[in-house]
């Protein structure tokens, strides 16, 4: 099948790219720019480790396609530290065990901080449903929902 | 050195009825040795893998553990885990 | 101090929580997990897999795909060894079907190519001719006369005679007179259990890229949780040497169990072979469900004799779990921890391993303890109901002590049953008041821990700092143990240590990230080794004052003169003496290698709330309190962690997780949207008590944390919903529909 060529803005940097028609996001994420951080937990759209931010829009990145991505503005993991300064929700993870694996933290990382920069105090209960969309397996989320929660109090303070 | 031997009641069927044997061993490796010398029906079940308990202490694999005659021995499966 | 004293208190390092080492890389997405690999000149890979439960491969037809351009090679199963017996037939078979097709996506083909969409294009391409054969998924429906014979070689001396033949392993153990034990109860309940399959549902699915040459050399990168187990395998089912696979562990994305075993990589193996370039294969969700290995589903029967006081008089239980298409399904487990956690003077129990086509089971954390666990303590549950007693004072009535004769044999060692009960009992969970329609359940589980092969190797750096090769993938923050674990011996700031997973040349053998071992066992291994390192410091400085060797001992990162009579010298710290060492007797390392045979069992009691809709049937969780014996937190938040996952999984395998298996024999939900882990709105926060008794197998006493807290869930909750719903659910999951069958079952009756 035929490649399409696609331009698009990924992390800060104009990137371009052929692609497979077929091939998703997630696929031209991963093996054509190298980005491996949003991992694939499934294909379909169930287990959101391949959390991304399209135009400010928080998506499974493995249920769009490659092509649709011409002229959007997209946000991996590898986009949410600052230079060697860490987001405040990467630091909290870290601090507070809220990994095992690690397989699903990238995906979580990205969703969790599209909710704070939508909703900067959440509640329990609404951290929970944000990040329905995020299987964790290892933790139970318990620590996963502590660190969101701090890290949102935190940034409250701090701004 | 004779040893006393429990095993789970399961092997019974290949130690003519028996659930306690006596065997001459002074180590976990000779224990089953002996067990499938003198036993040879259970040959096949420890070839498959099983572990000793010596006075509580469970023995997954190791065949060097010294055994006396004081000593509490229970064969058992193998341990394995997730 | 002596090297050899074990220590349980009085730490510097130990039950302290530093941020881990691999923190950083696995929040910023750089951290390579088993799909994250490439290699020049890469292939991808794609398995062809059956469509029926069981069928004869009749003929397999690659001429088609082999056309596709950007094809380079096809494999079936005449490109592997031949010979092999035991496990590594049963694996081999597994990964690659012979003759039999014997699951719903047994893998019967697999091609590279160029690129990944290719390669599944020419995947479809194969042909294969099947005659379809009549198959069998349900464990009691495996073992009536006329099921369908998956395999009449398998049963081994054990199996009483008269089984059908897919009752390939038998299992029976216990003590005393149960049928005197029954006489004398004033109270016996016997009830019928069923649990259904369940995946690990790992996040990450298998991936490897391989690399193997015609000269017999090559090179594996792949996720699993014992590159050791996967190189010896892999090298069997590929017919090479041991030692000229080099086997690299990723990053892992969860196992619990799953990831003990191989599947892709000897194909992967297989297809560079024979394309001569290296090859990446990347499992999907829905081969991951249908051919990796779920647990076993299981039908089960327990009878219990109680005194009005509580005693528990006499304890039988039958344990039937089906396996997939192979030999190995947990039962011996299942039944050996059914009733450890209780004195019993008459117990006996009962396992059967039974094949059906399925694919082959795996481990899944504590496994076949968990089905088990669940029939047992709702018997328990509903004695303590009828009889009107309290359900930790009846567990504390009958708990296994030291010195307690097991149900499974021998006497147990220092355990923490009692500690665990006592401080559930004590915590402000079980007294707090429960509103209308909830229900609280209470269980306690049992598992062994394991100890298994163990190598590490620590080095010493010029500048005074160190680092740990393991070989024990790092599954959920154990490169944080070790470095605390070594601090503690050497004296010297955490932040020194960088501890590597070592790929299988650089280090001898280790047993795989299973079996709760890596804390207990590479942790001890570790201990030894910075105590070998310890040794080889203290010789330097005792070099340096011109004393005998035995005249130094270490403290706090100091070489220190061990009293008067060695001498007056100030004491010599680590970097002082690595600074020069290549100049003193040459570069500092320590070592370890052994089997540690010391593995203490665990032992945890689990409290739940639960609430139920009975309009619904819909179960939520409420409240989770989880207390278990670690024997000693080397990082006490992974400890917890480990237990708030335990209990997550309980939670899922108790109400929402199964494997749905069709009238033809496919398995009809394997994708997450079917197949439904708990995700973060349906749990509560876990709450989590570490109990500490210290094992005495170990230097600073660790139990091995990870399994024991699934076992406690299933039951727990069970009861909880029992105690919510008005009506005792004796078949796992307890999904809206079961509940609901319940519920009008017993309007029905009543």
């Amino acid at each position: 099948m035929k490649t399409i060529h696609v331009t698009a803005t990924v992390n800060g940097d104009t990137v371009e790219y052929l692609c497979d028609p077929r091939e998703t996001l997630l696929d031209v994420l991963r093996d054509r720019l190298n980005l491996t951080g949003a991992k694939e937990g499934c294909g379909t759209g169930d287990c959101g480790a391949c959390s991304v931010t399209v135009d400010g829009r928080l998506v499974c990145s493995c249920l769009i396609l490659g092509v649709e991505a011409e002229g959007k503005t997209i946000t991996t993991v590898e986009g949410m530290a600052d230079g060697e300064t860490l987001h405040p929700l990467q630091k909290k993870f870290i601090e507070y065990a809220a990994l095992q694996c690690g397989i699903c933290t990238p995906g979580i990382l990205v969703a969790a901080k599209s909710l704070l920069e939508k909703n900067p105090d959440p509640t329990e209960t609404e951290v929970r449903y944000w990040l329905a969309g995020n299987l964790c397996r290892c933790t139970g989320y318990d620590k996963i929902i502590r660190a969101v929660l701090d890290t949102a109090a935190d940034m409250r303070e701090a701004s | 050195m004779r040893v006393e031997v429990h095993l789970w009641s399961g092997l019974r069927s290949l130690t003519g009825g028996l659930e306690k044997v006596s065997v001459e061993a002074a180590s976990t490796g000779e224990l089953l040795a002996a067990l499938a010398r003198d036993y040879p029906q259970l040959a096949p079940v420890i070839d498959a893998g099983v572990s000793v308990a010596v006075d509580g202490r469970i023995i997954a694999s190791s065949l060097t553990e010294p055994l006396g005659p004081d000593n509490e021995i229970y064969l058992m499966q193998r341990l394995k885990g997730g | 101090m002596a090297l050899d004293d074990h220590k349980t208190t009085g730490f510097k390092f130990i039950g302290t929580r530093p941020d881990r080492p691999d923190g950083l890389d696995k929040v910023t997405g750089r951290a390579l997990f088993g799909a994250d690999a490439q290699a020049p000149g890469m292939l991808h890979g794609a398995i062809v897999r059956s469509p029926h439960a069981h069928a004869r491969i009749l003929r397999i037809d690659t001429t088609a795909a082999e056309a596709l351009e950007g094809v380079k090679a096809v494999v079936t199963r005449a490109d592997f060894a031949t010979g092999l017996s035991g496990e590594f037939g049963f694996v081999l078979e597994n990964v690659m079907a012979g003759d039999r097709a014997l699951y719903d996506g047994h893998a019967v083909a697999a091609v590279a190519a160029s690129s990944a969409l290719i390669a599944r294009d020419a995947a479809k391409l194969v042909q294969v001719d099947y005659e379809i054969l009549p198959h069998v998924t349900d464990v009691d429906a495996a073992m009536v006369d006329d099921a369908p014979v998956l395999n009449d070689t398998y049963a081994d001396a054990t199996v009483p005679a008269g089984l059908h033949p897919n009752v390939v392993r038998y299992h029976e153990s216990g003590h005393g007179d149960v049928e005197a034990g029954f006489a004398a109860a004033d109270l016996i309940v016997e009830d019928s259990f069923k649990t259904e399959a369940t995946h690990q549902g790992y996040i990450e699915p298998h991936a490897c890229l391989a690399t193997l040459g015609a000269d017999g050399k090559g090179e594996l990168w792949c996720t699993t949780q014992g590159h050791w187990i996967a190189q010896k395998t892999c090298a069997a089912l590929v017919g090479i040497d041991t030692s000229q696979l080099r086997v690299t562990a990723s990053e892992i994305g969860g196992g619990f169990g799953g990831k003990t075993t191989v599947f892709i990589e000897p194909v992967a193996l297989a297809l560079s072979r024979k394309a001569n370039r290296p090859v990446k294969i990347v499992m999907n969700r829905s081969e991951v469900f249908r051919a990796t290995g779920p647990t076993s589903s299981t039908s089960m029967d327990v009878k219990i004799g109680m005194m009005k006081d509580g005693t528990i008089t006499a304890a039988q239980g039958v344990f039937r779990l089906q396996g997939g298409a192979f030999p190995g399904a947990p039962m011996e487990f299942s039944a050996m921890c059914a009733f450890a956690p209780y004195n019993l003077e008459n117990v006996k129990q009962v396992g059967y391993d039974v094949i059906s086509n399925r694919p082959k089971q795996a481990a899944y954390r504590a496994p076949g303890a968990p089905m088990a666990s669940f029939a047992v303590e709702s018997v328990i549950d509903d004695l303590c109901k009828q009889l009107g007693l309290d359900p930790i004072d009846t567990r504390l009535k009958n708990a296994a002590r030291e010195g307690t004769k097991a149900s499974y044999g021998p006497r147990f060692q220092r355990i923490g049953l009692v500690e665990t009960l006592e401080a559930a009992k004590a915590h402000p969970h079980y007294t707090a008041p429960l509103k209308p329609g909830q229900g609280r359940g209470v269980s306690c589980g049992f598992w062994f821990n394991h100890g298994g092969e163990t190598s590490v190797s620590l080095a010493l750096s010029e500048d005074g700092t160190c680092q740990i090769s393991v070989g024990t993938p790092d599954i959920g923050g154990s490169r944080a143990s070790m470095a605390l674990m070594a601090a503690e011996v050497l004296g010297i700031a955490y932040e020194n240590f960088r501890v590597t997973v070592a790929d299988t040349a650089t280090l001898g053998y280790n047993d795989v990230s299973h079996g709760s071992r890596v804390t207990y066992a590479s942790g001890l291994a570790t201990i030894k080794a910075a105590q070998d390192a310890v040794a080889k410091l203290c010789k330097r400085a005792a070099a340096k004052w011109g004393i005998p060797e035995d005249a130094v001992y270490w403290e706090d990162g100091f070489a220190k003169p061990s009293g008067a009579n060695a001498g007056n010298f100030d004491p010599i710290p680590l970097a002082e003496i690595t600074k020069d060492m290549g100049s003193t007797g040459g570069p500092i390392s320590g070592h370890f290698e052994a089997t540690p045979e010391g593995a203490g069992v665990s032992f945890g009691t689990h409290i739940v709330d639960a609430e139920v809709d009975p309009e619904t049937g819909k179960t939520a969780v409420v409240r989770y309190t989880v207390i278990q014996d670690a024997g000693k937190a080397i990082h006490p938040t992974y400890v917890e962690g480990q237990f708030q996952g335990g209990a997550a999984q309980g939670i899922g395998w108790a109400l929402n997780e199964e494997y749905v298996y069709g009238e033809d024999g496919r398995l009809q939900n394997s994708i997450f949207l079917d197949y439904r882990v708990p995700v973060a709105s349906d749990l509560p926060m876990i709450d989590t008590v570490i109990v500490e008794v210290p094992n005495p197998g170990h230097p600073y006493g660790v139990r091995g944390v990870g399994e024991t807290g699934i076992v406690p869930p299933l039951a727990a909750i069970a009861n909880a919903v029992s105690a919510a719903a008005g009506v005792r659910l004796r078949h796992l999951p307890m999904s809206p529909p079961r509940i609901l069958r319940a519920l009008r079952a017993q309007a029905s009756e009543g």
